[in-house]
Parts: structure tokens; C-alpha cells; sequence
């Protein structure tokens, strides 16, 4: 009976070595930086965490749909590094002595790779599958690009801001034209005080048609009252 | 009746004008280049000595003939001596070339400070290829504010010759550009004299912000000490006085007829003579409080970077050999390098190809100048701070500031003589004249919007307004001195702000800037003859760097006749008077 058991043992680890092995055929290297992931919370990889490694592939196998009947058993991990990296292969449990295509366990990984991330609290960057290429996730982008939201709104700032120049412009211009007629009006009026009062205000004078002259640079004189 | 001429509100918008057209981005983006070139600390020795015998009385004489004239550039030309009126016309020609390509910065800065309000920044990170198993290769070779400017702003084609089309998103932002400035500029001085308060004063708003922010950065101290400590025998180096003229030449703005144009709208006493000092010398004191700012960030982002590398190299290393995580850093890596080539050559040697030898000189040295260090290197390093949305708005919106504050200038150079000239001015309002100018600009300035605009905007850049600058301020020097006559001017400078200019400016307008700017012109002369073909750079997105190409003969072309029509105006002007005075004298003489 314990030859047998031996037997059997013996067996199993020579197929666990012809399985798993550096660049064996369907096997994967896993790499992963613990430190540089979670710092000082990182926790120490030990044969619990190399259990839970295997039962998240086997689930990913179960979930692809053919290896319904994966066990964690059928998980094969070997060569664990410092680094922490190492190599797994699964083999088929319903065919004997095989392992299970490449192809198919990149694609079971690759559909359940954010499940198997955080399981460990890492990403794609710190739990590196070697040779599985990872699905990037795009940038999100927002219906209505945001820099025509806000080149918009400058936009129209600025148009209103012509346009309020513009408008008022036009009524100061209309209401210098209309001066020159209230003038006269006024003039009359002021002739009629003159009587009364002694000196005009200045402002009228200017109004009245006369040359300013240019030696005189500084335009802001007031003519002397008279 | 005579319109009275517009004036400033207080002699404090006059100089906030000066000082906003002065202080743009050449202050900026050019000055902390030439110090890195040309010996760090010791280029403050050339800098300032040009500053004493070229620009402050380059500076005064303008703002002199402006103020005592009371006219825009052709007029007061054409007061001094009517042969001069040439002088005028090319300082509005060249003054029309610049704001056709310079408004252009303003469109890429409101490109930028548009996408300045996503998180992540745009340029952060390479955009993703169309079935998401990779970055794009363009960017990946690149980097990433390289690619985002390159590709998403410029779409910049591979060669001047093709032409491609028309950038929408940026011709639309050159539309929004040539708003702001038309509104700005729509009612003359009125409007001018309150938007130079806020583009004068809030880029050192953001520089100060920038500044304390900058020196608190990681790795900072190395591009500070990098630039501050002075390389003397740079001194020897006669290109490192040239570039100090041409710097402090251009930075100034002189010759495009915009301080002229500023100056008329002063009361006739005002003290130009204060004014051109403060200005000047608030000038060069922003150049160095930019490249103090600048350097800092060159640290900060030469400091990552050679950081970055030293990661790379250790995880690549720490994979080959499946070594423990956190087993070499930074301190131990060359040792373990040694270590690991001895225990394991074979692999070792297959790996040596991938291990970059970083460098933090090698960083710091990489200079930069021109619309690569401030919508490049700046990105990169504000991608790297911590809430880069801030740091990223408040910049470019320092960038359009400098900007539109120089454009103000551009614009008052072209539209007093337009405004002062009677013939336009009674056939149509000052709004419209503005209007036109603004609109035949933009419409320019589309060709600069299509992919191959950046390199003719590069053409522009470098040669429409050097040279003829130099002829204009010699000619401008020339007549003022000696045409004009040295002693009216002291007359007239003395009725405007009550004493006689001191010996010193005398010397200096009548002997020492024209020679210098005569050595300028011909260094500049011998150098276009020596260099031969001219080139340029052009982005090649295969290989994700700059390559060196010639100018076709069309582009050549295009330069010289860029030179030729503004340096041309000067003769043909004076070459017109004399023909009119000839006839009308033989017409005097038919009639008598």
C-alpha cells in the first residue's frame, strides 16, 4: 500500500516537473511587484496566497465554459522566485497527461483578468501575465468634447462684449449728432440769462461750431469764459 | 471741426501698455534659453550692458519722437523728413506681418487652456490604438506632450510642402483669438487703457505663484544651480554678445512703430524719459524672474525624468534576473551592475542594448527655446504636480496674456497711422478700420491653421521681422541724430519734459547704438551667406523626433520677398517723394 502511495507520488511530481517548467509548452510566467503595488502593506507571498492563485485560475477555467471541471489540483505552479514570479500550466482533467492549450487559458484569463487583480489588490501593471496581452482600458471620454464646452462660453462672452461696444458706440455717436440741434435751443436760452447771470457755463461753449487749434497741444483746454 | 486726439486716462496705462507690449513671450520662452547656452549666471554681464547702450536710449528715442510728434509712425516720419515717410511704411508693414503670425500663439494657448479643464490632462497619457492592445506607436516613440502637441494641436504634416487642410478646431480658436484682441482694441485707447491693467499685471500674478510652486518642487535646486552658475569663458564667445543685443533688441519692440504709437497718446509733458527706464529695466527683470521660473521646472522635470530612467533600468534588471523587489536602488545600482556582469555575463550582454545609461546633465542639458519649451516641457513638468488642472489654467492663461498684450501693441502700430491719416478717418469709423484690419489678419493667418502651418509660421518667426527691424531702427537712429538734427531733438526734449537729456543718451543715440546695430546687420548678413541653404525642422512621425530639412525655392522665396518688402519701402518712399517734388517743381516752372 505505501509503495503504492510512493509510486503514485513519485509520478505525480515527474509530471508535475514535465508540465511545469520554464518555457514549457502552454505554461505561463507570472510576475508580480507586491512592494511597489501596496508599499508597506504588502503581504508576503506564502503557499496560502499560492493557493489562492490557483483556485482564481481554475475559477477563470470554469467560467471560460469547456473546463467546467477544473480543480485546483489540476493547477500546476513551480519555479517561485524572490522576484515573486513563477511559472503555472493547467493540465485537462478529463483527458490524461495533457495540459490545456495555450490558447484557451489566455482567453479564460484574459475575460476574468480584473477578478483574478484584485483578488491580490493589484493591476494589470503589477500582476503581469507574460505573453498575455492585456486589454487597456480607454480613456473615458465624454459625449461633447469639454474644450468646446468652454471655448463656447468664451465665445460668446466675448461676442456679447463686441456687440454691447459696438451698440453703445453708436448711441454716444447719435446722441453727439443730436447735441448740435439742442444747442440751439440752448443758445437762445442762454442769451436770455445772460441778462440775468454773469457767466455761462463752459460746457456750451464748446459745443459751438469753432476750430480748436492743433499748437495748442493739449486738447483738454477750456476756453477762457468769457 | 478737429477731433481731439484720445489720450491715455493717467500716465500709469501708458506705461502699463509699454510694459505689456514689452514684457511678452520672448521674455519668457527665449531669454532662459540663451542664458542656458551662453554661461548660465555670466550672460546677466552681456545682457546688461547691451540693456545700457542699446535699449534704454533706443527706448527713449522712441517714445521721444512719438510723444513730441503726436502722430502714429508714418506721420511722425514723415514730420521729421518727408523722404523718411519709408521709415513709417515699413515699420506698418512689419508690424502687419508679425500680428498675421503672432496671433497664432494666441489661438494654440487657448487650444491648450480649453483642455486644461479635463482630469487627466489630455497630454498626460498616449491615447490608445484602435483594438486596445497597445499605445499609439507615434507616441510611444515620442512622448506623450509631444505627440498631443504635434498630432492633436499642429496635425502637422511631414514636410512644408505638403500643405494639407485646414485644422478647424485650430482655425477656430484663431477666430476666438482675433475676437479678443478686436475687442480689446475697439475703441482705441478707451478700451486699450483698461485691458492693459490686467495683461500687464496678472502673468506676474502667475509667475509669482509659479515661482514659490516651482522652488518647492523636487529637484528643482539642479536646474537653479545648473543655470546660476556662471560659465565665464562663454564670455570669449562673440555670439554670446550678439544674441545679448538681438535679445535685448527684440524683446524691447522697437522699430515696429507700437511705442510710437503709445507715446502720441500722451500728454505732451509727460516724463518719457522716467518711463523708458522703468520700462526697459522692469523688462529685463522680468526675463530673469521668467528663467529663474523656468529653470526651476527645467530641474524638476530633468530631476523625473533621470528618476524615471534610474526605475526603468532596475525593474528591467530586477526581471531579467528575478531578483528580490526593492534589492537595488538607486544607490547600489552601478555596484550591483558590476556584480551581476560578473556572475552572469551571458545574460547580462544580451540585456546591455536596453540599459540606458541616465544622466542628470544629460537632462538638464537639453535646451529648449521657442513654442517647444512652453507648450512642451512646460506640460510635461506641470503633468507631473500634483493638481496639474490649477497649475495648467493659471499658465496658459499667463501665456495669453503676454500674448494679447503684445498683439495690443501690434495692432496700435498698424491702426493709429491708419486712424491718423484724414482720408480714412472721415470715410469710416475707427470701429470699422479696426475691424478690417482684424479680419484681413484672421484670414491670413488661416494658412498657419493647415498642417504644414507651424512651418510657416517658423518662416515668419525667423525672418519677416529681424532684419528689416535692424535697417528700420538704424535709419530711425540716423535721421532722429542726424537728419533731424541732435540739437533740435534736445530742444524739443527739453520743452517736452523740462530738461536737456544728459550726455550720456547723446553719446549714446549718436554713435554707439547705430554702430552696434550696424555689427548686428552685418554678423546677421555674413551669417545667412555663410550658412548657405537654409533649414528647417520637420516632425517625422515615423520616428517620433525632429529631422533637418531644406527649403524648397518657393519658401525661399517667400523669405525674401518677407525681407525685401518691408527694407524696400524705405527707398521706394523716399524715391516716390523726390519724383513728386521734381514734378510739381517743373510744374511751378511750366506756369511761371
Amino acid at each position: 500500500m505505501q509503495g503504492f502511495l510512493l509510486l503514485a507520488f513519485s509520478l505525480v511530481t515527474t509530471a508535475h516537473a514535465e508540465f511545469c517548467r520554464p518555457d514549457a509548452q502552454n505554461a505561463f510566467k507570472v510576475r508580480l511587484s507586491l512592494k511597489t503595488a501596496l508599499g508597506d502593506n504588502a503581504y508576503a507571498w506564502d503557499a496560502s496566497e499560492e493557493y489562492l492563485f490557483k483556485a482564481m485560475v481554475a475559477f477563470a477555467m470554469r467560467r471560460y465554459s469547456s473546463q467546467k471541471t477544473t480543480q485546483i489540483s489540476n493547477v500546476l505552479l513551480c519555479n517561485v522566485t524572490d522576484r515573486v514570479s513563477f511559472w503555472f500550466v493547467v493540465t485537462d482533467s478529463s483527458k490524461n497527461a495533457t495540459t490545456v492549450p495555450r490558447g484557451e487559458v489566455e482567453a479564460a484569463i484574459r475575460m476574468t483578468r480584473n477578478r483574478i487583480n484584485n483578488a491580490f489588490l493589484l493591476n494589470d501593471r503589477t500582476m503581469q501575465f507574460l505573453k498575455i496581452s492585456s486589454t487597456l482600458s480607454p480613456p473615458t471620454e465624454p459625449s461633447v468634447p469639454i474644450w468646446l464646452v468652454v471655448f463656447g462660453v468664451v465665445f460668446c462672452l466675448i461676442v456679447a462684449g463686441i456687440i454691447f461696444l459696438i451698440v453703445s458706440g453708436i448711441q454716444q455717436r447719435k446722441k453727439n449728432n443730436k447735441e448740435p440741434a439742442e444747442t440751439e435751443n440752448l443758445e437762445e436760452k442762454c442769451e436770455a440769462t445772460v441778462t440775468i447771470e454773469n457767466g455761462m457755463p463752459c460746457d456750451m461753449l464748446n459745443l459751438k461750431t469753432g476750430q480748436i487749434n492743433g499748437g495748442y497741444a493739449a486738447d483738454d483746454e477750456r476756453f477762457t469764459p468769457l | 471741426m478737429e477731433k481731439s486726439r484720445p489720450l491715455w486716462d493717467n500716465p500709469l496705462q501708458f506705461v502699463f501698455a509699454c510694459i505689456s507690449y514689452a514684457v511678452g513671450l520672448g521674455n519668457v520662452w527665449r531669454f532662459p534659453y540663451l542664458c542656458q547656452m551662453y554661461g548660465g549666471g555670466g550672460f546677466l554681464i552681456p545682457y546688461l550692458i547691451m540693456l545700457i547702450v542699446e535699449g534704454m536710449p533706443l527706448l527713449f528715442l522712441e517714445l521721444a519722437v512719438g510723444q513730441h510728434m503726436r502722430q502714429g509712425s508714418i506721420g511722425a516720419w514723415k514730420t521729421i523728413s518727408p523722404y523718411l515717410s519709408g521709415v513709417g511704411v515699413a515699420s506698418v508693414v512689419v508690424s502687419f506681418f508679425l500680428s498675421m503670425y503672432y496671433n497664432v500663439i494666441n489661438a494654440w494657448a487657448f487650444w491648450y487652456l480649453f483642455h486644461s479643464f479635463q482630469n487627466p490632462l489630455p497630454w498626460a497619457a498616449c491615447p490608445l490604438n484602435s483594438n486596445h492592445t497597445a499605445y499609439i506607436e507615434e507616441c510611444e516613440k515620442a512622448s506623450s506632450t509631444q505627440y498631443f502637441w504635434y498630432r492633436k494641436t499642429l496635425n502637422i504634416s511631414p514636410s512644408i510642402e505638403e500643405n494639407g487642410s485646414i485644422q478647424w478646431e485650430q482655425a477656430v480658436c484663431l477666430i476666438l483669438a482675433w475676437l479678443t484682441v478686436y475687442l480689446c482694441i475697439l475703441r482705441g485707447t478707451e478700451s486699450t487703457g483698461k485691458v492693459v491693467y490686467l495683461t500687464a499685471s496678472l502673468p506676474y500674478l502667475v509667475l509669482l505663484i509659479y515661482l514659490i510652486k516651482a522652488l518647492t518642487l523636487h529637484g528643482a535646486v539642479n536646474g537653479l544651480v545648473y543655470m546660476f552658475t556662471p560659465k565665464l569663458e562663454q564670455l570669449a564667445n562673440p555670439k554670446a554678445w550678439i544674441n545679448a543685443a538681438t535679445q535685448i533688441f527684440f524683446s524691447l519692440g522697437l522699430g515696429f512703430g507700437s511705442l510710437i504709437a503709445f507715446a502720441s497718446y500722451n500728454e505732451p509733458n509727460n516724463n518719457c524719459e522716467r518711463h523708458a527706464i522703468i520700462v526697459s529695466l522692469i523688462n529685463s527683470t522680468t526675463s530673469v524672474f521668467a528663467s529663474i521660473v523656468t529653470f526651476s521646472i527645467y530641474g524638476f522635470k530633468a530631476t523625473f525624468n533621470y528618476e524615471n530612467c534610474l526605475n526603468k533600468v532596475i525593474l528591467l534588471l530586477t526581471n531579467a534576473f528575478d531578483l528580490e523587489e526593492g534589492f537595488l536602488t538607486a544607490d547600489n545600482l552601478n555596484h550591483m551592475k558590476e556584480q551581476l556582469m560578473a556572475n552572469y555575463p551571458n545574460e547580462y550582454v544580451k540585456l546591455l542594448p536596453q540599459i540606458k545609461n541616465c544622466s542628470l546633465e544629460a537632462e538638464l542639458d537639453t535646451a529648449v527655446q521657442g513654442t517647444g519649451l512652453a507648450f512642451i516641457v512646460y506640460s510635461e513638468a506641470i503633468k507631473n504636480m500634483e493638481v496639474s488642472q490649477l497649475y495648467s489654467v493659471l499658465y496658459f492663461f499667463m501665456l495669453l496674456m503676454l500674448g494679447i498684450g503684445s498683439m495690443l501693441g501690434n495692432t496700435a502700430a498698424i491702426l493709429t497711422p491708419l486712424t491718423d491719416s484724414k482720408f480714412l478717418s472721415t470715410h469710416l469709423p475707427k470701429e470699422v478700420i479696426s475691424g478690417i484690419v482684424c479680419f484681413i489678419n484672421c484670414i491670413v493667418g488661416l494658412t498657419f491653421t493647415m498642417k504644414a502651418g507651424n512651418y510657416w509660421f517658423d518662416i515668419f518667426n525667423d525672418y519677416a521681422a529681424t532684419l528689416s527691424l535692424l535697417l528700420i531702427v538704424l535709419v530711425e537712429t540716423i535721421a532722429v541724430c542726424y537728419v533731424y538734427g541732435l540739437r533740435r531733438f534736445e530742444k524739443d526734449l527739453h520743452l517736452m519734459i523740462g530738461h536737456k537729456p544728459s550726455w550720456y543718451w547723446k553719446i549714446m543715440w549718436a554713435f554707439a547704438s547705430p554702430l552696434l546695430i550696424i555689427s548686428l546687420f552685418i554678423f546677421y548678413i555674413t551669417d545667412y551667406i555663410l550658412t548657405g541653404t537654409l533649414q528647417y525642422q520637420a516632425w517625422d512621425a515615423t520616428q517620433g523626433q525632429l529631422v533637418t530639412k531644406d527649403y524648397p525655392s518657393y519658401a525661399l522665396a517667400v523669405i525674401g520677398l518677407l525681407v525685401a518688402s518691408s527694407i524696400m519701402c524705405i527707398p521706394l518712399a523716399a524715391l516716390a517723394i523726390f519724383i513728386k517734388r521734381r514734378l510739381k517743381r517743373e510744374h511751378r516752372s511750366i506756369i511761371a
